[in-house]
């Protein structure tokens, strides 16, 4: 009998530089729930089941694990918790589509600065807050965890590059604080 | 010359670096020109054109002269302008475009020959013979004309490109630049303080006034701390604004690392895209030279030079001073140098109402009109009247007014106005939305003035945020009229000695040159511009412009604002394509997509090609084969006669739920899925709006409202925007949504008579699966999906399973293959094995083809409307006359990208037949065989034609086949 072992996306430890920590996320299940015309009510409904209401244009919202982030019109990422059973939307499970990087600490800002072109300063992009972008040249969602804190996502396959390039910003910035003066 | 006490350099850590090869010391805080005129170094450089020496005109980033190459360990940076570069320990810089030493450049030969190289010299001279121009001239004068050098090599160094948002940009941390940032900062709105200098002050470091009651340093410094105290300011030094676009964005040069020694991960430089809501440009003023003859010598610097030279460096570029200025405010630098013990020779003032009250000879109404010494600055002629005379000098200050630095109001189209009392252009109102001018930057010149239009510029900007200003006092500065009176151009001796004065430094261009212009009709500035190449170095003509029009304009008996101003564009300094496309060089170029059977593929020693931007292995090499052909022709009979395994989830997946799906399908699909059972595989051809095809695939049918689309590898992106073009744009309404699962499932190819014995043995039960079948499976614990499909022509099956799985189903099918005489196989197999069987890629559907040229027309459902129908039955669409599939068989290596011609025929472009798309080596049919397009080809088969490819020198006669080579009926597909 087959017995597949499962692979993450990436093997890398944690890097501290800069004044920022990079981790990757083990965030568990990921489903897509994108709302058929006039779903939106049966959706919510089931939604419900798990605490959780569908998030509106460039929001998340949690219930403990689980978090429901806004990706696109009329279409969410439920992260963190199995999809319960809903009407009135296509449920499509990414679970391995995507790899997931949480970013922190008094750097995190500067070093998406590198490779995100959006405001995000805490006054226009706060926590709660969630946008799909670019990280340099890959598809990103990006959510505001904390003040310090993001959590991204890209493609599976780009896991390398993303990391890369994130690790990279992070050791100009560190370099850049060295020679400050 | 250094002066005792004087300047904001930092005596206490001496830097020594080296020019053209000499060691020299100067100071943490000295600029390259600092220092070079700390050590007596006057002459730095030679002229563009003529070859002649020059030095260092100003104190800032306008330098036309004083150009070098800066040379590191692995950069070579030419036309660095040495009065931006900073000193440093290890500094290596060089002078350039000289032919010999820097002394005795050989090519200023070019100089003697001035009187021939006049404006529009090239396009006279070097007209005929024709062909000459490109391989004799052209090369010649390159060589002789021209800036710096490249090394060469690839550019290694770090450079870094950034995001930054702010409610108020301030550009230029001058006195207006200073206030206003104050004002936003003290508002608590988000402010960014640029300035190109290492240090804030702008005018109030190099010009020693009083602010508030105190010396403007200090004020500076208060100012400077309070802004760095506050969390709502970002100061950004060494970083000049270089672009304004739309929606206020700017863009932005740093200066990272440039002042230091190289050093890992250390940015040289950082470009900026800056948005800000409301910007403030406070950017000051640029001094202007006069042109009078000879006025191009080392020694002959402009007057706010030579002051920041004192007072912020502390260096004197000569021991006798003359200043030639016609403002009361340049009047200030020769008092601030006889204060510091300078000697100061003479003021010449052309103005004839100007004070000769100073502590040395005044030459009110005077000009001066020639100039002497060969390496730099010996002597003067000054006229006044009739009367002519000379002085001994080293160092002439001179002065035409200021041009307020308005360049940024330009780069949106904004054209500036002439104000007749400064003397110069200033910005237009609403140049560049939500950007206001203040200070010298729009004209107004005393520092009080600046002050004051600073806090001005803040609050407006603020009050259109609706953010209430803070109240900030003004503090008290000087405030003295700005009076100036023209003197764009002097005429020369009586007795005609000298003659050419200089208006562009950068580009050799005189007054002559621009009179020449006039006089040959190129009366449009735009004209003289282009004619004369003023104001074309990378300079921007910052230095010459103004004063070349008015010459013009003069010329052309014309006023300065009827001849108007040519603009000016970004960057307004120059900006290394380096620093813009930071990252992007090698491998950072694009994302790097890996399959997870990529460390298995790579055990295998496969080498990895890129297609779309992932990396797939091109064969899998065993021990004893030489070449990739020998691996792949094994790896094509190991699928012919056993099993083989490949990795196909770089193919594009769309997922498609909704009661419409089906109709969804049916509508992008040329044929028809709506009619498709559940469990079963389809293929499908999508064509674009305009009639061509788009991209192939099999679409297979889950569940009742439920699809699963492939895509071509390269197409994934492509479909995906089209579903999502044609959703949104023809039935939004519609119940149907997809994404994309691409990443979310690896799916590999198992084909080869022994495909189904290898999955049955695998999954521990019997295959039993239709051709184009799918099914779900279970492999151990996990989920997976089963189709039969084949892309080689053989009995085939993809079998997917969640990604993470995807390097143990991998192994574990490879394994098992290997028992079985099979194994991996690579692209090329891939290749061959489709050409045998006569599949399409998007060689052949290259965007310019249609169903009929592929022979699919006939899956162009009559029975239902899909996108790009109605244009694929355009005339010319089908027919005779259109080339069409073909298959071509040889026995002789041929290529993709050949012509085909009939036998008969000669060789050109008005016999061309069609051309080839794709060719193999068959190890199945002991053959060369082709894919390509042909005139009528489908009428043709059995034909022989002639395929010429000129470009390998290959001539080979082709048999026109059907392009399905390998088993036509298809009985082993559906085994």
């Amino acid at each position: 009998m087959p017995d597949l072992i499962a692979k993450p996306a990436l093997d890398a430890a944690p890097v501290t530089r800069g004044g920022a920590t990079l981790a990757l996320l083990d965030s568990g299940p990921i489903t897509s729930i994108a709302l058929f015309p006039g779903g939106e009510k049966a959706a919510s409904k089931g939604l419900k089941t798990i605490g959780l209401t569908f998030p509106g244009p460039g929001t998340w919202v949690a219930k403990d694990a689980a978090r429901i982030v806004w990706t696109g019109r009329e279409q969410a990422f439920l992260i963190g918790a199995p999809a319960p059973a809903l009407d009135g939307a296509a449920v499509t499970d990414q679970s391995d589509g995507w790899a997931g990087f949480g970013l922190s600490g008094p750097g995190a800002e500067a070093v998406l600065a590198r490779l995100v072109p959006l405001d995000l300063r805490a006054a226009a992009f706060p926590v709660g807050r969630a946008a799909r972008a670019a990280l340099n040249h890959m598809s990103l969602v990006l959510l505001r965890t904390g003040p310090e804190a993001f959590e991204l996502y890209t493609f599976r396959s780009m896991a390398r590059t993303a990391w890369h390039e994130l690790v990279e910003a992070m050791e100009k910035l560190e370099a850049r604080a060295a020679v400050k003066g | 010359m250094r002066i005792d006490g004087k300047g904001i350099i930092d005596r206490t850590r001496p830097v020594s670096f080296r020019f053209d090869g000499r060691e020299y010391g100067g100071y943490k805080g000295d600029t390259l020109a600092s220092a070079l005129l700390a050590n007596d170094v006057r002459l730095v450089g030679r002229s563009f054109k003529y070859h002649r020496p020059r030095g260092v005109l100003t104190a800032g980033s306008e330098e036309p002269n004083a150009l070098v190459e800066v040379v590191g360990r692995t950069n070579q940076t030419p036309n660095v302008r040495a009065t931006v570069q900073e000193v440093f320990d290890g500094l290596e810089a060089r002078s350039q475009n000289r032919l010999g030493s820097l002394r005795f450049d050989l090519l200023a030969v070019n100089d003697l020959m001035a009187p021939f190289f006049s404006a529009g010299f090239y396009y006279k001279t070097f007209m005929w013979p024709r062909a000459f121009w490109e391989k004799l001239y052209e090369p010649a004068i390159r060589r002789a004309a021209g800036l710096g050098s490249l090394s060469g090599r690839h550019d290694e160094g770090v450079y870094e490109k950034a995001h930054a948002f702010c409610d108020l940009l301030v550009i230029g941390a001058g006195p207006a630049g200073l206030m206003a940032a104050l004002v936003a900062a003290r508002s608590g709105s988000d402010v960014i303080l640029a300035d190109e200098n290492p240090m804030l002050g702008g005018r109030l470091v190099s010009d020693l006034g009083h602010v508030g009651g105190t010396p403007a340093a200090i004020w500076v410094a208060a100012v400077e701390a309070e802004l760095r105290s506050l969390p709502n300011v970002r100061i950004m030094t060494r970083t000049t604004v270089t672009g304004a676009y739309d929606h206020g964005t700017y863009g932005a040069l740093e200066r990272v690392g440039l002042h230091k020694p190289a050093r890992p991960n250390l940015p040289r430089e950082c470009f900026w895209r800056i948005v800000a809501k409301r910007s403030v440009l406070a950017a000051g003023a640029l001094e202007r030279p006069i042109a009078f003859p000879m006025n191009d010598r080392p020694g002959i610097m402009l007057a706010s030079a030579v002051r920041t030279y004192l007072n912020r460096f502390g260096v004197v570029p000569g021991k006798r001073v003359t200043l030639f200025a016609n403002t009361d405010a340049a009047r200030a630098t020769v008092r601030e140098l006889m204060a510091a013990g300078v000697q100061v020779a003479a003021i010449v003032d052309p103005r004839p109402d100007a004070s000769s009250v100073e502590d040395c000879p005044v030459h009110v109404g005077a000009e001066v009109v020639d100039s002497r010494g060969r390496h730099g600055l010996r002597e003067i002629t000054v006229r006044k009247g009739a009367e002519e005379f000379r002085i001994e000098t080293d160092c002439l200050a001179m002065s035409g007014g200021w041009n307020p630095t308005l360049h940024l109001t330009c780069h949106m189209n904004g054209r500036p106005r002439w104000n007749e009392d400064l003397a110069a252009f200033v910005p237009s109102e609403g140049a560049v939305p939500g950007l206001l001018a203040a200070g010298a930057a729009n004209g107004t010149m005393s520092t009080h003035g600046a002050l004051a239009a600073g806090r001005a510029a803040a609050v407006e900007a603020l009050e259109a945020l609706e953010i209430r200003p803070a109240e900030v006092a003004v503090p008290a500065a000087e405030d003295a009229p700005y009076a100036v009176t023209a003197t764009w151009a002097v005429s020369g001796t009586k007795s005609g000695a000298g003659g050419r004065a200089w208006l562009d430094f950068a580009n050799d261009v005189t007054v002559k040159d621009v009179r020449l212009a006039a006089q040959e009709n190129y009366r449009s500035v735009e004209h003289m511009k282009r004619y004369t190449t003023q104001g074309m170095a990378p300079d921007q003509g910052k230095t010459s412009s103004v004063a070349a029009l008015a010459v013009l304009a003069d010329a052309t008996g014309r006023g300065i604002p009827e001849t108007g101003t040519t603009t000016f564009r970004p960057p307004f300094v120059p900006v290394s394509i380096a620093a813009m496309g930071a990252g992007g060089r090698g491998a950072g170029f694009a994302p790097q997509r890996f399959l997870t059977s990529d460390q298995a593929s790579r055990d295998r020693g496969a080498p990895m090609t890129e297609a779309g931007l992932w990396y797939r292995p091109s064969y899998f090499p065993k021990p004893g084969e030489a070449t990739w052909k020998e691996a792949c022709d094994r790896e094509v009979m190991m699928v012919r006669q056993a099993v083989g395994v490949a990795d196909v989830s770089t193919l594009g997946k769309i997922d498609l739920q909704g009661r419409d799906a089906a109709r969804f399908l049916d509508f992008v699909y040329t044929n028809t899925f709506s009619t498709l059972p559940v469990g079963r595989v389809r293929y499908g051809l999508m064509l674009r709006e305009d009639g061509l095809v788009l991209d192939d695939g099999t679409t297979a049918r889950l569940g009742d409202s439920h699809f699963l689309m492939t895509t071509t590898t390269a197409g994934a992106g492509l479909v995906m925007r089209h579903l999502d073009f044609v959703h949104q744009a023809f039935c939004a309404d519609w119940e149907v949504r997809f994404i994309s699962v691409t990443e979310t499932w690896a799916q590999f190819a198992v084909a080869g008579p022994r495909a189904r014995e290898l999955l049955s043995g695998y999954l521990g039960q019997p295959v039993e699966l239709p051709f184009m079948g799918v099914a779900p499976v279970q492999i151990g614990g996990v989920e997976g999906r089963l189709f039969r499909i084949s892309f080689s022509g053989e009995e085939g099956y993809e079998i997917a399973v969640p990604t993470r799985y995807g390097e143990a189903l991998f192994r574990d099918l490879l394994a098992r293959a290997e028992t079985m005489g099979g194994g991996a196989y690579g692209m090329e197999a891939l290749n061959v094995l489709r050409i045998e069987k006569g599949f399409i890629t998007h060689a052949e559907i290259h965007g310019r083809t249609t169903a009929f040229d592929i022979g699919m027309e006939k899956m162009v459902s009559a029975k239902k409307d899909c996108i790009g129908k109605a244009a694929a039955a355009r005339p010319g669409m089908v027919g005779p006359e259109r080339e069409q599939l073909v298959g071509l068989k040889a026995a002789a290596p041929i290529s993709a990208g050949a012509h085909l011609f009939r036998p008969g025929d000669t060789v050109e472009r008005v016999n061309d037949q069609g051309y080839v798309t794709s060719v193999c080596w068959s190890p199945t049919l002991n053959a060369w065989l082709g894919m390509g397009f042909l005139l009528d080809g489908r009428a043709r088969h059995g034909e022989t034609v002639r395929l010429v490819d000129h470009l390998r020198g290959i001539d080979v006669p082709c048999e026109v086949c059907d392009p399905v080579f390998h088993d036509p009926e298809g009985g082993k597909l559906r085994a």
